[in-house]
C-alpha cells in the first residue's frame, strides 16, 4: 500500500474534527445567548483539528519508513524463501521482483526463485499495510475524540493552538539546522569509512585517479585515490577558463547597463542577461556537448592541432563562464549602484571623462562587492555538476591544454555514484569524500564572501 | 606636478593643441570602453540567442517523425473480429488475437513494396489498432494509415546508415509516400528504446509528481521558518545558528543535496529508490532556503503599522501574523516560491544522486513509483549514440524551456500585479 494512504486519511480525520468541533462550538454559543465563550468556534476547530491529525500524521511517517523491514522480515520467515540465495545482489534482485509483482508496480516477472515469493509478500503487504492504516485512523480517532472532549464553552482552545503554531513555526525554522547537520553527519560518516580504506594524505595529495567500482574492494586502494588529478580539472575548468569568459563579460555588462545604457535597454537587456542564469544547466551541458565542442574542436583542427577531441575543458569552461556572466554581473550591478552618487559627481567635476570616472572610482570604490560576487560566481563553477558531466569528459588528467579532456570533481561523483559499484566499495565511498572537500570549499568561499559584502556595506553607511 | 602645470615659456597656442591632442585621446578611450561595454552586453545576448536557436532548430524536427502512408482495406473481412471486442479494456489484445500485424505488413507490402515494409517500426500496427479502437466504424471501410518507419529507415533519411535504405527512402519520399508528420503522440508517450517511439510523457509527470512533493514539502516549511525568523525569533545564538545555515544552504552545490539524499532518504526509505518522492523531498531541501530568503524580504516590507494596529485591537502575535502580515506578503512569498520551484525543476544532479535515471517505459502512477524527471530524460537521451535522438533532445529541452518561461513569467507577473507601496 502506498503510504500516501495512511496520510489522506490522517488528514481526513483533521479536517473532520476541524468542522464537528466547529460546529460543537458554534452550539455552545448559540445555547448561550448573549455570553461569550473562551476561544472563537473556529479555534476549537484548529484545537480538535491538530490532536487528530498530528499524532496520526507522525504514526503514518515511522511507520511508513519501518514497515518494509518487517514486511521483509515476514517473507523471510516464509518457507518459500528458504531457496533464496544467501547473501548478495542476486537475492536483492529477487525480492525486489517479487515485491514490485505483489505490489502490481510490474506485471511480469523474469526471475523463477522470485514467483513462489510474490503470495507471501502480497499477504505480508496486505497484513502490514492494514495495521498501518487501522493504527493511524485509530490514533487519529482517539486523539481528536479526546480533544473534542475537551471543548466546552470556558475551554481555552485559543492559547493552547497558539502555543502548537509556535512550535510548529519553530521546527520549521529548525529544518535548516537539520538539514545542514544531515549534510555533514552524512558526508563525514561516509568519508570517514573511506578514509578507514584510503590514507586521507593520500586522497589529498596523490595525483592517480583511477578507482574500479567492479575491481575487488581491497586492490589499489592505496594509489588509486590520489584526488590531486580532479582538483586540478575542478579548478582549471570552474576558476581558470570560466572565469576568463565570465569576468570581463560580467563585469563590463554591469558597468554598461548601470553606467550607460538608457532606461529602455537597461529594462530590457537586464532580465534578457538574467535568463541566462534560469537556464537549467542540463540544458546548458547539451549545448556544450553538442554545439561548442565540435566548434573548439574544429577552430582548434583549423589552427593546426590535431587531436583535439571533442570533449575539452575548454568548451565545458567556455560554457560554465557564460552560465556565470548574470551572477557577476548582477553582484557588480548591486555594489556599483551603492557608491556614493557623491563620488561620481566629484570625479565627472573636475573633468575626468565617465570610463576614467569608472575605471578610478566608481570600480575601486565597488571592487569589494565585486570580488565577493566573483567569489561566489567561483563556488558556484566549481559546484555544477551537469556541464562537466556532459562536456569535459571523464578523463582524470592534470594538463595544462585546455584541449584536453579533463574530469572535475562533482563529474566524478556522478560517475561513481551512478555505476554499478556496491555501497560498501571504496570507489563509492570516495564519492562523498569528494563532496565533503567540495562542501568545506564552497562553504568557505561563500563565507569569506558574505563577510567581504558585509564590511564593505558598512563603510558608506 | 610640474608636468601638468604647463611651462609658462610655453606658447599658448602649443599648448591647446597639446591639451586638444590629449583631449582626444581621452575621448577616443572613453568611446572604447563604452563600446567594449555594449560588446559584452551584446556578446552574452548572441550566446542566448544561439543557445536558443540550436535548441529550436534542432528541435523543431523532434516534433515530427518519418512516416510511410498506405491504404489498408478491412472491408474484405480480412480481420476477423466483431466490433463489440473492441470496446473492452483488451480491445489491443483482441486486434492482436485477429493477427492486425499481418494484416497491417500486408497492406503495407501491397502498397509500398515488400523491402519497404519490413521498414515498418516495431509499434506500426499499434497505432493502426488505436486508430480502430477511437473509430470502430474503420473495420468496414478502406481508409489511410500513417505509421512511423524504422530506425533504421529513418537513419537512412538523414543520409547515414545502409545507401541501398537511404535510395529507397529517397524513392518512397518522391512518391509522396513517406513524409515527415507532426508527431503529436511525443507528448503523450514514454521512453523507448527508439527515437521513433519515444516520448516525454514519462518524464513529465515524474517531473509534475516531483514538483508536488517538493512544493508540498517546501511551501509551508520555508514559509513557517520565515514567519518565525522575521516575527517571533529572539536574537539569541540560537537564532544566528538558524540565519547562516539556511544562508549556507542556499549555496550548497545542489549536488551535496543528492549526496544527502541518498545518504539519509533512501536509508529511510530504501524501497522508493527512483521515486518522485524521494526526488521531491530531495528538491525541497533545496528550494527551501531560496523560499525563506524571499519569505523574510516579503514580510520585512509589511509595514510595521498594520502589526501595530492589529495588535492594538486586541489580536495575539499569531493572529496579527495569520490574518493580517501573512496575506499582505503573500506576493511576495510566491514569487520566490515560483523562482525556487523553476530552478528545482531544472534540476538535474541531485535526482541522478538518488537513482531517478533509470529506464522507465510507463508514466508513474503515484509519488512512490519508479519515475523520471524532465532534465534527467534529456540527459539520458543527449547520451543516446543515435542520431535521432539529437532532435528529440532539443525538443525536450524546448518543452522544458516553455514550462520555465511560463513560471517565470508568472512570477514577474505576480510581482506587478501585487507591488505596493505602503
Amino acid at each position: 500500500m502506498s503510504p500516501v494512504i495512511p496520510i489522506l486519511f490522517a488528514l481526513g480525520l483533521g479536517l473532520s474534527g476541524w468542522l464537528a468541533a466547529r460546529a460543537r462550538a458554534d452550539g455552545f454559543r448559540r445555547a448561550l445567548p448573549g455570553s461569550r465563550l473562551a476561544s472563537l468556534p473556529q479555534q476549537h476547530g484548529w484545537y480538535v483539528a491538530l490532536w487528530a491529525a498530528v499524532p496520526a500524521l507522525l504514526f503514518a511517517a515511522v511507520w511508513a519508513a519501518i514497515s518494509p523491514d518487517l514486511v521483509l522480515a515476514h517473507v523471510l520467515a516464509d518457507p518459500a524463501a528458504a531457496k533464496l540465495p544467501a547473501f548478495g545482489f542476486q537475492r536483492e534482485t529477487i525480492l525486489a521482483e517479487a515485491r514490485a509483482l505483489a505490489d502490481g508496480t510490474i506485471k511480469i516477472g523474469f526471475n523463477p526463485l522470485s514467483k513462489p515469493l510474490v503470495a507471501p509478500y502480497r499477504a505480508a503487504l496486505g497484513h502490514f499495510g492494514t495495521i498501518g492504516l487501522a493504527a493511524t485512523i485509530l490514533l487519529g480517532l482517539a486523539g481528536g475524540g479526546f480533544a473534542f472532549s475537551r471543548i466546552r464553552p470556558d475551554f481555552a482552545a485559543r492559547g493552547k493552538v497558539e502555543r502548537a503554531a509556535m512550535l510548529g513555526l519553530l521546527a520549521a525554522s529548525l529544518v535548516a539546522i537539520f538539514t545542514t547537520f544531515g549534510i555533514l553527519a552524512s558526508l563525514a560518516f561516509e568519508t570517514l569509512r573511506f578514509f578507514n580504506l584510503v590514507n586521507p594524505l593520500d586522497f589529498l595529495f596523490g595525483t592517480n585517479w583511477s578507482p574500479d567500482p567492479m575491481s575487488a574492494p581491497t586492490s589499489g586502494v592505496e594509489h588509486n585515490y590520489g584526488a590531486v588529478p580532479l582538483f586540478w580539472g575542478t579548478v582549471y575548468i570552474g576558476v581558470v577558463i570560466a572565469m576568463i569568459v565570465a569576468i570581463p563579460l560580467g563585469l563590463m555588462s554591469a558597468i554598461y547597463l548601470t553606467q550607460y545604457a538608457t532606461p529602455r535597454v537597461r529594462k530590457w537587456m537586464k532580465p534578457l542577461l538574467e535568463i541566462l542564469a534560469g537556464v537549467p544547466t542540463v540544458v546548458y551541458g547539451y549545448f556544450a556537448a553538442l554545439t561548442v565542442a565540435p566548434l573548439v574542436r574544429d577552430a582548434a583542427q583549423m589552427i593546426g592541432i590535431s587531436g583535439a577531441s571533442s570533449e575539452s575543458a575548454l568548451a565545458a569552461g567556455l560554457v560554465m563562464g557564460i552560465m556565470i556572466i548574470p551572477l557577476v554581473s548582477s553582484m557588480a550591478d548591486d555594489s556599483i549602484a551603492a557608491v556614493p552618487q557623491a563620488m561620481r559627481d566629484g570625479s565627472l567635476a573636475l573633468g575626468a571623462t565617465k570610463s576614467e570616472t569608472i575605471r578610478r572610482v566608481i570600480v575601486p570604490a565597488a571592487l569589494p562587492g565585486i570580488v565577493a560576487g566573483i567569489m561566489l560566481a567561483v563556488s558556484r563553477a566549481i559546484g555544477e555538476t551537469m556541464i562537466v558531466v556532459m562536456a569535459a569528459g571523464r578523463t582524470a588528467r592534470l594538463s595544462l591544454d585546455p584541449l584536453d579532456g579533463m574530469t572535475t570533481v562533482t563529474a566524478q561523483i556522478v560517475a561513481l555514484l551512478t555505476s554499478e559499484g556496491t555501497p560498501d566499495h571504496p570507489a563509492t565511498l570516495s564519492a562523498y569524500a569528494l563532496g565533503f572537500v567540495l562542501f568545506i570549499v564552497t562553504l568557505a568561499l561563500n563565507f569569506v564572501a558574505l563577510r567581504v559584502v558585509k564590511r564593505f556595506r558598512e563603510a558608506y553607511e | 606636478m610640474s608636468e601638468a602645470v604647463p611651462s609658462p615659456a610655453a606658447p599658448p597656442a602649443r599648448n591647446a593643441e597639446r591639451i586638444a591632442a590629449r583631449l582626444k585621446a581621452r575621448h577616443r578611450a572613453e568611446a572604447r570602453f563604452r563600446a567594449l561595454g555594449l560588446g559584452a552586453v551584446v556578446l552574452s545576448a548572441l550566446v542566448l540567442a544561439l543557445l536558443l536557436f540550436t535548441m529550436t532548430s534542432n528541435g523543431l524536427g523532434g516534433f515530427t517523425r518519418n512516416e510511410l502512408r498506405f491504404p489498408i482495406d478491412l472491408t474484405t473481412g480480412v480481420l476477423n473480429i466483431q466490433s463489440a471486442q473492441i470496446e473492452g479494456t483488451d480491445a489491443v489484445q483482441a486486434l492482436d488475437t485477429a493477427a492486425l500485424k499481418d494484416v497491417v505488413e500486408l497492406s503495407a507490402e501491397k502498397a509500398l513494396g515488400e523491402q519497404a515494409s519490413g521498414e515498418l517500426a516495431t509499434t506500426a500496427w499499434r497505432e493502426v489498432a488505436q486508430q480502430i479502437i477511437a473509430d470502430p466504424t474503420l473495420l468496414s471501410r478502406r481508409f489511410d494509415v500513417s505509421v512511423p518507419v524504422s530506425d533504421a529507415m529513418a537513419k537512412a533519411l538523414r543520409g547515414e546508415g545502409d545507401p541501398q535504405l537511404g535510395l529507397l527512402a529517397r524513392k518512397l519520399k518522391q512518391e509522396g509516400k513517406l513524409h515527415r508528420a507532426l508527431d503529436i503522440g511525443f507528448l503523450t508517450r514514454s521512453d523507448a528504446t527508439s527515437p521513433q517511439q519515444v516520448g516525454i510523457w514519462g518524464a513529465l509527470k515524474g517531473s509534475i509528481l516531483t514538483m508536488l512533493v517538493t512544493l508540498g514539502v517546501a511551501f509551508p516549511v520555508g514559509v513557517a521558518a520565515a514567519v518565525y525568523l522575521e516575527e517571533y525569533a529572539p536574537k539569541n545564538r540560537w537564532t544566528d545558528l538558524i540565519e547562516v545555515s539556511i544562508n549556507n544552504l542556499a549555496a550548497v552545490p545542489s549536488i551535496i543535496f543528492g549526496l544527502l539524499g541518498l545518504a539519509v532518504f533512501l536509508w529511510i526509505f530504501p524501497y522508493y529508490r527512483s521515486a518522485p518522492l524521494i526526488g521531491g523531498l530531495t528538491l525541497a531541501l533545496m528550494t527551501m532556503p531560496v523560499i525563506v530568503i524571499s519569505g523574510r524580504n516579503a514580510i520585512k516590507a509589511v509595514p510595521p503599522s498594520i502589526r501595530d494596529g492589529a495588535l492594538a485591537i486586541g489580536a495575539s502575535p499569531i493572529q496579527v501574523v495569520f490574518h493580517h502580515v501573512l496575506p499582505l506578503a503573500l506576493p511576495g512569498i510566491l514569487t520566490g516560491t515560483i523562482i525556487g520551484m523553476a530552478r528545482a525543476l531544472g534540476e538535474t544532479a541531485p535526482l541522478l544522486m538518488i537513482g531517478m535515471r533509470a529506464f522507465v517505459a510507463t508514466p508513474p502512477g503515484s509519488f512512490t513509483e519508479p519515475a523520471t524527471a524532465l532534465p534527467v530524460q534529456i540527459y539520458l537521451w543527449s547520451d543516446e549514440i543515435d542520431r535521432g535522438f539529437v532532435e528529440r533532445t532539443s525538443a525536450a529541452i524546448i518543452v522544458l524551456l516553455i514550462f520555465l518561461l511560463v513560471m517565470n513569467g508568472l512570477a514577474i507577473y505576480l510581482r506587478n500585479r501585487f507591488e505596493k507601496t505602503w
